[in-house]
C-alpha cells in the first residue's frame, strides 16, 4: 500500500462510507457467513449489478425480525416454518430457494457415545442422550438451533439434564465451546470445516437427506416497508438465481469438499 | 501459549504489510471512537464543571445519576439505540441503525457519563482553590467555567483519555447498532469478536494487539503534545 | 465618570458559623480616603470582616451595603487573601488574569502585568508557574494581581506576613503611593510597627467585635481598652 491509496483510504472512511454505488442491507445466518461464500459471491455481485450488499449475520431468529423491522432490505435465512410465517404476516411477497447445504454431527475423536455407527441422524442423536454425553446446543433460536431441535424431536428424546449445555451462542462461539469441553455439536458443515479450533473433535455423522439445509431468500415486503430498496432486492434477487451464481455457488470449496448446491429456479 | 506467539507475530506481519483490511477497520475504529470522544468530549467537559460550580437543588441526585450511569452495562445502552434507531422505533425514519453514526451515538452514552464524572471531580477540587479568587474577581459564570475547563485542562484530558478508552474497546453496543457490517460498520473490536468466534485466535490476538498499540499510541500523541506545551509555557 | 462605590455601611452584620458567632455585630462606615488598619488577636475576626466588607462571606444578620450593586461594585474592588490563590498558570498570566476577563487582549495584559511585577519587587522568571514562587513571592504576585485593574478599594489580609523587612518596606511604599493614588485600602496585620507606620484609622477587634475604631495617632497615644494595650505591648515586648 503506498502513501497515496492509504491518504485515499483514509479519506474515504473518514468523509463519506457511502459514495456512488447504490447500497443494500441483508441479513443473513451466523452458518452462512461463516461459511466464507459471500466473500466470493459480494464482490461479483458488486461487478454485475452495481448493488453493494451490507451483510447483517445474526441468527435466523434475529435475521427475521430485522426485515419485519424494515431495517435490512433482505434476508437469506434457512428455517422453512419460520420463513413461511414470515411472509404470512406480510413481512415478505414470497421467498425463493437458492441452495442447500448440510448439517453434520461433530464430536470428540473417541466418539464414547457411539455417534458414528448410527445410520440416521435421529439414531446418532439417541445414542448421545443414551451415553449422556455432553452436547453443546447453539440455544439462540437460530436456523441450526431449530434444525437441530427438530432431530430430537424426531428422535423421541426430550434434551434434558446436565449433558445438555445450551450456550446462546453462535455457531462459532458454541463450537469454541464444544472443543473446549470436548463435547458432541450439532453444526453446519461450512462452519466446520472453516473452523480454526478444532482441538480433539471430528466429523462423526453425515449424509441423511434429513439433515439438508435449504436457502431461501426473502425480500422485504416494500408495501410494508415503504424506504426499503425494492429494485435493488429485485436484482439480487435476479442475480442469485443466475447462471453465474451457479457456477460461483457450486465451485466453492473447502478442503476439497464443495459446500452448497445451487437449486433456485431462474426467473 | 502458541497462540499468544502466533498472534504477536500475525500483528506484525499485518502492520509492516499495511494490510489494507487492517488499515481499514483500524481507520474506522479511529473515526468512531475519536468522533464519540470529541462529541462527549463537548457534552461532557462543560456538564462535569457546570456541576462543580453551581450548586442547585438537585446536585447530588445528578452526580449519584451520573456516577450510576458510568456503570452502564454496554449492551443495555446497544439495545436501547437499537430499539430507538430500528425503522420499528421513533428515530428510524432517519435509517440510522448499522451505519457508523449509530456506533458514534452508542458511545457518546457509554462515555458521557464516565468524562463527565471524571471531570466533576478535578473541577470540583480546582473549584475549591479559585473560589474566592473568582468570586473577588466578579468573574462571570462563563468566565468561571471557561477558567476552571482552561487551568484544569490536564485533568480533563485524562478524562477525554478515559472515555476514549473505555470506547475503543467497547464492542458490546456497537455490536448490536452496528452489526459488524464488512466494510461499512466492523471495527477492530467487533472485527475481533468475528475471529475468535471462527476459532481463529491467532488473527483475533493479532487485531488485540493493534487495538493496545492504537491505544497506547493515541495516548502517548496525546502526552507529548501537551508536554511540549508544558516546556514552552508551563 | 462614574459614580463611586464608597461609602461602604455595615450595618449590625453578624456572621453565624457551625452555631457560633463569628463576627460582629459590627456596624462601620468606610469613606473618604486612606488606609484602615485592622487590628486584633488571632481568631478574633480580622479575616471574617474583611471578606464581609468585600462580599465573600453570607451575612447572617445586619447589611453590608455598597454604593452600588454588591456584585457589580465587587469588580471595582481588590482582594489580596491571606493565603494566596495561585492559579496554575504562568507568574505572567495569573497576574494579568483580572484584566483578561476585562476582554483585554493577552499581549497588552501581560505587558501590563509585567510592569506591575516589577513595580512590586517580584523579581522571580515570570514564565515559570505560579506554584515556583516563593511564600513572599506569592504575596507580591497576589499584591501584582490585585493592583493590576486599579482598583477603587483595597484590601489585603497580612500581605506582608511572609516577608523579609525589605520587602516589607518595598511594599508599604506601594502601599502608600497606591493610597495617595486615591484608592482606599483596609488591610489586616500584626504587625504593630506597619500600623504606626501605615495607618491613617485603626479598627480593633476583640471577639468578632470592634472594640476601638480610631485615628492613628489616637489609638497610638492611648488604647481605650485593656485588650487593645495589651496587644499592642505583647507585640512592643516579647
Ligand atoms: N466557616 C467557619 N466555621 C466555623 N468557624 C469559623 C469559620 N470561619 C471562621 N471561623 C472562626 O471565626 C474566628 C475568626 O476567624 P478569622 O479568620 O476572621 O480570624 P483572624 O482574626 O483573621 O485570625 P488570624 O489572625 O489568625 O488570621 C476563628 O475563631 C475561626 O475559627
Ligand atoms: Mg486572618
Amino acid at each position: 500500500m503506498t502513501l497515496k491509496t492509504l491518504l485515499a483510504t483514509v479519506s474515504a472512511i473518514w468523509l463519506a462510507t457511502t459514495a456512488g454505488a447504490e447500497e443494500m442491507k441483508m441479513a443473513v445466518t451466523t452458518s452462512f457467513a461463516n461459511s466464507g461464500l459471500a466473500e466470493i459471491l459480494l464482490p461479483q455481485i458488486e461487478k454485475d449489478t452495481g448493488i453493494t450488499v451490507e451483510l447483517l449475520v445474526v441468527g435466523t431468529g434475529q435475521a427475521l425480525k430485522l426485515g419485519a423491522a424494515g431495517d435490512v432490505d433482505a434476508v437469506l435465512v434457512h428455517a422453512r416454518a419460520a420463513e413461511e410465517k414470515f411472509i404470512a404476516d406480510g413481512n415478505a411477497t414470497h421467498r425463493r430457494e437458492i441452495m442447500y447445504n448440510d448439517f453434520i454431527v461433530v464430536g470428540p475423536s473417541g466418539d464414547p457415545a457411539g455417534a458414528k455407527a448410527a445410520t440416521k441422524a435421529t439414531e446418532a442423536f439417541a445414542s448421545i442422550a443414551e451415553a449422556k454425553a455432553p452436547f453443546v446446543s447453539r440455544g439462540d433460536d437460530s436456523g441450526t438451533h431449530k434444525a437441530e431441535l427438530a432431530i430430537w424431536d424426531a428422535a423421541g428424546v426430550n434434551p434434558e439434564g446436565d449433558w445438555y449445555k445450551a450456550v446462546g451462542q453462535g455457531m462459532g462461539a458454541a463450537l469454541n465451546t464444544a472443543a473446549g469441553m470436548n463435547a458432541y455439536i450439532f453444526a453446519d458443515r461450512a462452519s466446520w470445516l472453516n473452523f480454526g479450533n478444532k482441538g480433539d473433535l471430528a466429523l462423526l455423522f453425515e449424509g441423511d437427506p434429513a439433515l439438508f439445509n435449504q436457502y431461501a431468500y426473502l425480500p422485504v415486503n416494500p408495501e410494508k416497508h415503504p424506504h426499503v430498496k425494492a429494485d435493488a432486492a429485485k436484482a439480487l434477487e435476479v442475480w442469485l438465481t443466475s447462471d453465474t451464481a451457479k457456477g460461483l455457488i457450486e465451485g466453492y470449496t473447502i478442503a476439497g469438499q464443495q459446500l452448497f448446491t445451487f437449486n433456485a429456479q431462474p426467473m | 501459549m502458541n497462540d499468544i506467539f502466533q498472534g504477536l507475530s500475525q500483528a506484525m506481519r499485518l502492520v509492516l504489510a499495511f494490510d489494507p483490511g487492517l488499515v481499514e477497520i483500524t481507520l474506522r475504529s479511529l473515526h468512531v471512537t475519536v468522533t464519540a470522544t470529541l462529541i462527549a468530549s463537548a457534552i461532557g467537559l462543560p456538564l462535569g464543571a457546570w456541576i462543580a460550580v453551581n450548586r442547585f437543588r438537585l446536585r447530588r441526585y445528578a452526580i449519584a445519576v451520573l456516577n450510576a450511569l458510568m456503570g452502564l452495562p454496554p449492551v443495555v445502552v446497544g439495545l436501547f439505540v437499537y430499539v430507538i434507531l430500528s425503522r420499528a422505533g421513533p428515530l428510524g425514519v432517519l435509517g440510522l441503525l448499522f451505519t457508523p453514526t449509530a456506533m458514534i451515538i452508542a458511545q457518546v452514552i457509554i462515555i458521557t457519563p464516565i468524562i463527565a464524572s471524571i471531570s466533576h471531580q478535578a473541577i470540583r477540587e480546582l473549584w475549591a482553590d479559585y473560589h474566592d479568587l473568582l468570586i473577588s474577581l466578579h468573574a462571570s459564570r462563563s468566565q468561571r467555567i471557561g477558567t476552571l475547563i482552561w487551568d484544569g485542562r490536564r485533568a480533563l484530558m485524562t478524562a477525554a483519555l478515559a472515555g476514549f478508552g473505555r470506547a475503543i474497546g467497547e464492542v458490546g453496543a456497537i455490536m448490536i447498532v452496528g452489526g459488524n457490517i464488512d466494510h461499512a460498520t466492523r471495527v477492530l473490536t467487533t472485527a475481533i469478536a468475528l475471529e475468535t468466534g471462527k476459532g481463529d485466535f491467532a488473527l483475533a490476538l493479532a487485531l488485540g494487539f493493534v487495538l493496545i498499540a492504537l491505544a497506547i499510541a493515541v495516548n502517548l500523541a496525546l502526552h507529548i503534545l501537551s508536554g511540549t506545551e508544558r516546556g514552552s509555557r508551563w | 465618570m462614574v459614580s463611586p462605590i464608597l461609602p461602604l455601611t455595615l450595618d449590625a452584620v453578624e456572621l453565624r458559623r457551625g452555631g457560633k458567632r463569628i463576627l460582629g455585630p459590627v456596624s462601620l462606615t468606610l469613606d473618604g480616603e486612606g488606609i484602615t488598619i485592622v487590628l486584633g488577636p488571632n481568631g478574633s475576626g480580622k479575616t471574617s470582616l474583611l471578606r464581609a466588607m468585600h462580599g465573600l462571606e453570607w451575612i447572617n444578620r445586619g447589611h453590608a451595603t455598597w454604593n452600588g450593586e454588591a456584585d457589580s461594585v465587587r469588580a471595582r474592588q481588590a482582594f489580596v487573601f491571606q493565603t494566596p490563590v495561585l492559579m496554575r498558570r504562568s507568574v505572567l498570566d495569573c497576574i494579568a488574569y483580572p484584566l483578561r476577563l476585562d476582554g483585554i487582549d493577552r499581549r497588552r495584559a501581560r505587558d501590563r502585568a509585567a510592569e506591575l511585577a516589577v513595580s512590586v519587587g517580584l523579581n522571580a522568571t515570570l514564565d515559570a508557574p505560579a506554584q515556583v514562587l516563593s511564600g513572599g513571592e506569592r504575596q507580591k504576585m497576589a499584591l501584582a494581581r490585585a493592583l493590576i485593574r486599579a482598583p477603587e478599594v483595597l484590601f489585603l489580609d497580612e500581605p506582608c506576613a511572609n516577608l523579609d523587612m525589605a520587602s516589607t518596606a518595598e511594599i508599604e511604599t506601594i502601599l502608600a503611593r497606591t493610597r495617595d493614588a486615591g484608592t482606599r485600602i483596609v488591610m489586616s496585620t500584626h504587625n504593630i510597627g506597619q500600623a504606626r507606620r501605615l495607618a491613617d484609622d485603626v479598627i480593633f477587634l476583640h471577639d468578632g467585635r470592634i472594640i476601638e475604631s480610631a485615628r492613628r495617632d489616637a489609638f497610638f497615644a492611648g488604647p481605650g481598652t485593656l485588650e487593645a494595650r495589651a496587644h499592642i505591648n505583647g507585640d512592643l515586648i516579647p
